[in-house]
């Protein structure tokens, strides 16, 4: 589609946008809803809700351009679905949450499944957005092609901001093929030696696509050519699972419904060096991401885990429990915390979009 | 952005002294001639000699000239090593020049982790050579990569001929270390998959020395593939070079590299390099294909049906090393090569979604026809980013403002069919009135609120990368509703 053909949202933009311009003018705040997948981290439980569900539908697919724009309110299934058709993907992996997570969701609060070890993040795939800022302004940065560097890169800024930088009405994402074959293999280690090998593999050119640890377990998924998984088996060794427990393995940790996620109690997630030695805090782990996504239940105090975190090179975001009042995020220094909020009053001068989310704002 | 000419004005005296209590003597250069050195980048139509150069040689040296230019209200202009195509790295008059060539030091190397921690001033190839020894390397691959700093890719988000595959150098990047216009550190990014905040390391690359300076840049290191094969491909026609583009595209094929030059490119290269490239092609593909030797050669073949398929007149294997250098020999050095059939020619960047190929090639040669430019097409068709070459004599009065003409023509022909002003180069100065017709005011006031978030007195590279509204309303590009501007209330710098 070209900037000049009229968008199909145009009218729930519209009127959108007006409402959110009613709300400045009022300072009344707003919650965006997605499907509601992320409420967690979601902090925003005061203002009046605001119903996104409603962008729906893919508004151009041309397989060969390796791209796809769809309404943000689109089921990320909806968008799955139409793409494993023509043999594609959303790289990322991203959690579907039984069709509830959307598209603007996942752009605005998720950083990827299984695949972004080694595919990339949510953040890496995006082409192009609409969005619709604190004044009620339609805006539109980026595009649908591949590479685009005119103005500041608005588009990636989204990922991540929890919709505090606006409401994403139209995302353009690129998308891969789907791999010829995919392939589990199983290793007992313990956790340190797990850690080196897996990074000493990620260091070979092997086709890697996903890795996680737990219980003396070392998981890795294959992905490519059969040619190239035979031969990556062959050099790896260990033990191949069968293709219906790997599957429910890596959905399990991409809909976080794995046992881990379940236990109760006090959960980190703490994004780290992967090479950065076992935690020496108490509780218990399972990593993603060849080390690099920890996520950890633990009593450790606050202060404890994210100096743990720093200190190896990342931060740790809490995403449950925890004493009452436990920022979520990773509190920001200066000059970093002033700058953060600059750029909030750049988009959302009123303070209305998803107040108080994300909370080092 | 704000105009360079509303700065209060420190004396020279004042501004030399306070550079030179800070650097060393050497490191502050004021005679015109050693000025003169760095009156432009790689884009050489625009000069101008700064009004100082200063040569710092660490962090602490950078911070203390950033606080001393906030403190006197100087402008200050960052700069790689200056092979910019878009005069991001051009000085300004009242300003200071400020070269990061000397942090060049590889900082680190953690092959474990795969990271390389660099200082901005490091050459883009000096990062491969030295992961080389661990089977590490940096993916992305200007054309420039031998000179290129790795501080102005970040600047400029640059690409190359690999990037389809492996992305630009947003994607291969885990961390930068920055300092405010008033000198302040901070860090965006992280060691591990992702950084605390809001993503501070994807907008600032590609901000073209807008926002911050950068001073140490960790990049992500690659493991360097066991086999790599390229394909060369002949066609008789653009456009159906174009439809095997998609083709092999469409097929689930994503190559590690896919370039494309037209027939008069390939004559070009063929006298410059002797590449033996068939030179009576009108479309030459250069298709490669890099993993294990299994991958290459499962990949290689599917490449070479739907090459077939799509008309090649001529398709050929490298056999080896050596032959596969070859056959990216004469596409790396179209540049030079096209720089003999004109004495001067003017590189234009732009993106168009692939499928759109043939047509905007073929309205191309039609326009050069009728505005007597003659272009030439060396491009990275994989990712659907032009390089028109307009071949020019810039001694023959009115040829380089015709020239000029014909590229905004182009540049307004890829946003017409859904691409960009540009897909790699970046804007500076070259592209900031093409910037009116590409965005509206409403994005263009969110750029200058992001500036201004940065940069609140504007004096980190002004006048480049956005355009003032008022610049876009005197074009007649934008539309100013009853002469007003949005947002009257927003600072404009
Ligand atoms: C022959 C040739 C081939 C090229 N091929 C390609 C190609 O294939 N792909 C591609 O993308 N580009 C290409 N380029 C363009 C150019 O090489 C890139 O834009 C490169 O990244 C510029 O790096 P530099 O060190 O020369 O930066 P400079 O030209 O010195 O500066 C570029 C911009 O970066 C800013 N900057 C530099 N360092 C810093 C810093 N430390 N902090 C903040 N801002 C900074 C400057 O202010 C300026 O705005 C080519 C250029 C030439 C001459």
């Amino acid at each position: 589609m070209t900037p000049s053909t009229p968008s199909p949202l145009a009218e729930i933009e519209a009127d959108l946008a007006g409402r959110v311009a009613a709300a400045a003018r009022d300072r009344t705040p707003l919650r965006l809803c997605g499907g509601g997948s992320q409420a967690a981290l979601c902090r925003s439980d005061s203002g009046a809700p605001l119903d996104l569900t409603v962008l729906q539908g893919i508004i151009a697919y041309e397989p060969s351009e390796l791209v796809i724009t769809v309404g943000a309110g689109t089921p990320l299934t909806v968008v799955a679905d139409a793409l494993a058709a023509r043999g594609q993907m959303l790289p990322f992996e991203p959690r579907l949450a039984e069709g509830r997570a959307t598209v603007g969701g996942a752009v605005a609060a998720q950083r990827g499944g299984p695949r972004r070890w080694t595919a990339g993040a949510v953040r890496d795939f995006l082409l192009g957005l609409v969005l619709i800022d604190g004044r009620g302004q339609r805006l539109r940065f980026g595009g649908q092609v591949i590479k685009n560097v005119a103005g500041f890169d608005v588009t990636r800024l989204q990922a991540g901001a929890w919709g505090s930088l606006g409401i994403i009405t139209e995302v353009s994402i690129k998308v891969l093929p789907l791999p010829l074959l995919e392939r589990t293999l199983q290793f007992e280690l313990d956790q340190a030696q797990a850690l080196h090998q897996i990074n000493a593999w990620a260091g070979q050119p092997l086709p890697l696509s996903a890795s996680s640890w737990e219980h003396g377990c070392l998981r890795v998924r294959l992905s490519g050519v059969a040619a190239a998984v035979d031969l990556a088996s062959r050099v790896m060794g260990g033990e191949a699972l069968d293709d219906r427990t790997a599957a429910a393995h890596w959905a399990g940790l991409r809909e976080r419904c794995h046992p881990f996620f379940s236990a109760g109690g006090t959960l980190w997630r703490l994004a780290l060096r992967p090479t950065a030695a076992v935690l020496e805090l108490p509780g218990s782990v399972l990593w993603e991401w060849g080390g690099g996504q920890r996520w950890l239940r633990s009593d450790a105090p606050v202060e404890q885990v994210r100096r743990a975190a720093a200190a190896a090179g990342g931060h740790a975001e809490l995403h449950a429990g925890g004493p009452a009042g436990t920022p979520v995020f990773h509190p920001l220094a200066a000059p970093l915390d002033g700058l953060h909020r600059r750029i909030k009053a750049v988009f959302d001068p009123a303070g209305i979009l998803n107040p108080g989310t994300p909370d080092y704002l | 952005m704000r105009e360079s000419d509303t700065f209060p004005r420190v004396s020279d005296a004042d501004l030399f002294a306070a550079l030179r209590s800070v650097l060393p003597e050497e490191a502050v250069l004021t005679e015109a001639q050693a000025r003169r050195t760095y009156e432009s980048d790689g884009l050489s139509a625009y000069r101008q000699s700064p009004r100082v150069v200063v040569l710092p040689a660490d962090e602490q040296q950078v911070q203390a000239v950033l606080a001393a230019c906030h403190r006197l209200g100087v402008p200050v202009v960052a700069r790689g090593h200056g092979t910019g195509l878009s005069g991001g790295a051009l000085p300004l008059a009242d300003g200071v020049l400020m070269s990061m060539a000397r942090l060049n030091r590889i900082v680190a190397i953690d092959a474990h982790a795969r990271t390389a921690r660099v200082q901005p001033g490091v050459r883009n190839l000096a990062i491969s050579e030295a992961a080389a020894p661990h089977s590490l390397y940096y993916a992305p691959d200007p054309s420039s990569q031998i000179a290129c700093s790795i501080g102005g890719n970040v600047a400029e988000n640059s690409g190359g001929v690999h990037c389809l595959k492996y992305g630009l150098t947003v994607h291969n990047l885990l961390r930068v270390r920055g300092l405010l216009a008033d000198g302040s550190p901070f860090e965006a990014g992280g060691e591990g998959p992702d950084g605390p905040g809001f993503d501070l390391l994807a907008l600032l690359t590609g901000s073209e020395g807008l926002l911050a300076v950068i001073t140490e840049i960790t990049v992500r290191l690659l493991p360097k593939p066991r086999t790599v094969q390229a394909l060369l491909a002949a066609f008789d026609d653009v456009e159906r070079a174009g439809q095997a583009v998609a083709a092999i595209i469409a097929a689930g094929i994503i190559p590690a590299g896919l370039e494309m030059m037209d027939g008069p490119a390939t004559r070009a290269a063929e006298a410059y390099v002797h590449a033996n490239y068939p030179v009576d092609a009108e479309a030459l593909l250069i298709c490669e294909s890099d993993g294990t030797a299994e991958e290459v050669a499962d990949e290689v073949a599917r490449m070479r049906a739907l090459l077939e398929a799509a008309g090649a007149t001529e398709i050929r294997y490298s056999r080896d090393e050596a032959e596969r250098l070859k056959f990216w020999a004469g596409r790396k050095s179209a540049f030079p090569a096209v720089g003999r059939l004109s004495p001067d020619y003017y590189c234009i960047d732009g993106t168009i979604p692939r499928r759109t190929l043939g047509e905007v090639l073929r309205w191309m040669y039609a326009r050069s026809r009728e505005v007597g430019v003659d272009v030439v097409n060396v491009f990275h068709a994989g990712d659907g980013n032009l390089h028109p070459l307009l071949l020019f004599d810039a001694s023959k009065p009115g040829e380089f403002e015709r020239t000029e003409l014909f590229a905004n023509d182009i540049l307004r022909k890829c946003v017409e069919v859904g691409g960009t002003i540009t897909g790699e180069h970046g804007v500076g100065v070259e592209k900031i009135d093409a910037m009116c017709g590409q965005f509206a005011a409403p994005e263009l006031e969110t750029f200058h609120g992001l500036k201004h978030a940065f940069d609140a007195a504007g004096l980190l590279n002004p006048g480049k990368a956005v355009p003032t509204l008022h610049r876009c309303a005197e074009l007649g590009r934008m539309h100013v509703h009853h002469g007003e501007l949005p947002h009257p209330d927003l600072p404009r710098f």
